[in-house]
């Protein structure tokens, strides 16, 4: 556990798999949850190899202790919609060790307290307020994209994706606008594992944070806890029966669920898709011939992005997954990055596709109760980035080798260089 | 074959005439219907295939399961008549049924 509280000795730590042969190495040593072949991009021959010869499998000795791994399309589908056998709580993360710096929110709990938060916040993301935001949200997508210098390096990450989802972010909670970036920083913090290249450097630095973001939503809370109506996060969560007496530190946790959940997640995906189409320069000519494409498209960056590479759950009691017994107690992780490259559900699943066919049905938001509830609002941010990119850039290329993060829970990029060419 | 019918949330009609076995979802997708997202593929886990059923067909539809009741109590937009057509077959006696899409699945 030490390499995970003290910090990772990057591509050095004795669990990193980085440059190791997928094919050789001894099946029950692969172990998906170091974070370094996230950042290295070298995790898709593992999961390819553990969903052909052990797709669900257990994993004895790692940095964050033992647990299993679920591969496979449906058997994750199974387990995502047993929350009976296999419950949300305490965490959803794979490192126990987390747990006392993250708090309590709907994402970890199980019905139905879930269901109670959780009803409270939705209606915000639910598609008859996202008509309304749709005029707002692109004219911020114009003003960003328009502020962009042609013809010269920029960093994409740094310039569309966080910006674009950190005003989104603001909005939905009705946040100060101009302290907007520190959304953005919690954001990073609450996920971060702690070290060297990492925003903080050790658990207390988390700790501080929080508490800064604890103290800041508190005023808001207070501000708004009296005033009638107000149809942001904030005000929807001091108003309403199941959150108007949660204790400070499930606010808290809640509050950071709907920044992170809102934030990492669609910026990635932004930043994905300009990787993919990159990647892929005949979907790319397919997009300029047809941009009526783009609502399938998202859906498909979506998919070969997986922005959340794995959810995680604990058996709450004795089951049976596959052949193999899974007991109660233990932590079983689906991993959603390889339910989503699973060839017996998904054609060509390694390809990026931009017409395929049933695009909708992927793993990314998860399924059953817990799936992702700003869906279709990640979704529409998505199209409409890529509607107005259309409409001004012949192409958005890469430049560079793109950043990874050190996370094998955000799959997602610190950098992306890029250079815009004008229609 | 069995005729459903299919009334967008803005009036637009789509009849369909389909195989008995299938389930009202894959009846609204195989005939291109839109307004059916059905984003699990039809295994009651994502309610975006959420449907108003007529008020006097409501009665010959087999009762809900635990799993769709509970994938519905979270829908923003649920009424008494909600249910997910991934959970009704298609049989004879639903020959003439009449659902309405919402605006929005989610």
């Amino acid at each position: 556990m030490s390499e995970v509280t003290t910090g990772p000795q990057f591509g050095q730590s004795k669990w990193s798999m980085v440059g190791k042969d997928p094919y050789s190495m001894p099946l029950d040593e692969i172990d998906l949850s170091h974070p370094g072949i996230w950042q290295a991009n070298e995790f898709l021959p593992f999961m390819e190899r553990l969903r052909q010869e052990d797709p669900v499998h257990y994993c004895k000795n790692s940095a964050v202790g033992p647990y299993w791994s679920v591969m496979k399309y449906n058997d994750i589908m199974e387990v995502d919609t047993s929350p009976e056998i296999y419950s949300s709580e305490p965490t959803i993360n794979i490192v126990d060790s987390f747990e006392e710096f993250t708090f309590p929110s709907f994402i970890s709990m199980d019905p139905p307290k879930h269901d109670e938060q959780r009803r409270v916040v939705q209606g915000v993301v639910a598609p008859a307020n996202l008509k309304n935001l749709e005029g707002l949200i692109r004219q911020r997508v114009c003003t960003i994209l328009d502020g962009l210098p042609l013809l010269e390096e920029i960093d994409w990450v740094e310039r569309v994706s966080i910006e674009l989802t950190t005003q989104m972010l603001a909005t939905l909670f009705d946040f100060p606008f101009e302290d907007r970036h520190m959304l953005t920083h919690w954001s990073d913090v609450a996920t971060a594992i702690p070290g060297r290249g990492s925003v903080i450097q050790n658990q207390a630095e988390r700790g501080e944070a929080m508490q800064e973001c604890l103290a800041y939503f508190t005023r808001l809370w207070n501000e708004r806890v009296n005033l009638e109506g107000g149809n942001d996060l904030v005000s929807m969560l001091a108003h309403a029966e199941a959150t108007r007496n949660m204790p400070p530190m499930e606010y808290l946790g809640n509050i950071i669920l709907l920044i992170v959940g809102g934030n990492d997640t669609t910026r990635n995906s932004m930043s994905g898709g300009v990787v993919a189409l990159n990647e892929n320069p005949g979907e790319y000519d397919k997009l300029r011939a047809d941009p009526s494409v783009i609502p399938n498209m998202i859906c498909e960056i979506i998919r070969w992005q997986t922005p959340l590479a794995y959810m995680r759950r604990t058996a709450r009691v004795d089951t049976v997954l596959r052949d193999k017994q899974i007991k109660a107690g233990d932590k079983v992780v689906m991993w959603y990055a390889s339910g989503n490259r699973d060839e017996e559900v998904i054609e060509r699943a390694n390809d990026f596709w931009i017409d395929r066919l049933h695009a909708r049905q992927h793993l990314s938001f998860g399924f059953g109760l817990h799936r992702c509830m700003g869906n279709r609002l990640a979704e529409m941010q998505l199209r409409i980035l890529w509607e107005e990119i259309m409409q001004r850039f012949q192409q958005v290329e890469v430049v560079g080798e793109p950043e990874r993060i050190y996370s094998s829970f955000v799959k997602g990029y610190s950098k992306l260089p890029v250079v815009l060419y004008p229609l | 074959m069995v005729n459903i019918l299919f009334i967008e949330h803005d009036g637009t009609e789509h009849p369909v005439a389909v195989d008995i076995g299938s389930s009202v979802m894959q009846a609204a997708v195989s005939n291109g219907v839109p307004g059916i997202d059905a984003d699990c593929g039809g295994s009651c886990s994502c309610a975006t295939c959420h449907v108003y059923v007529d008020a006097q067909w409501l009665d010959k539809l087999d009762a809900m399961n635990p799993a769709e009741e509970a994938m519905l109590s979270l829908s923003t937009d649920r009424q008494a008549n909600s249910r997910l057509s991934c959970q009704l077959p298609v049989t004879e006696k639903l020959d003439g049924l009449v659902v309405t899409t919402p605006e929005f699945q989610f």
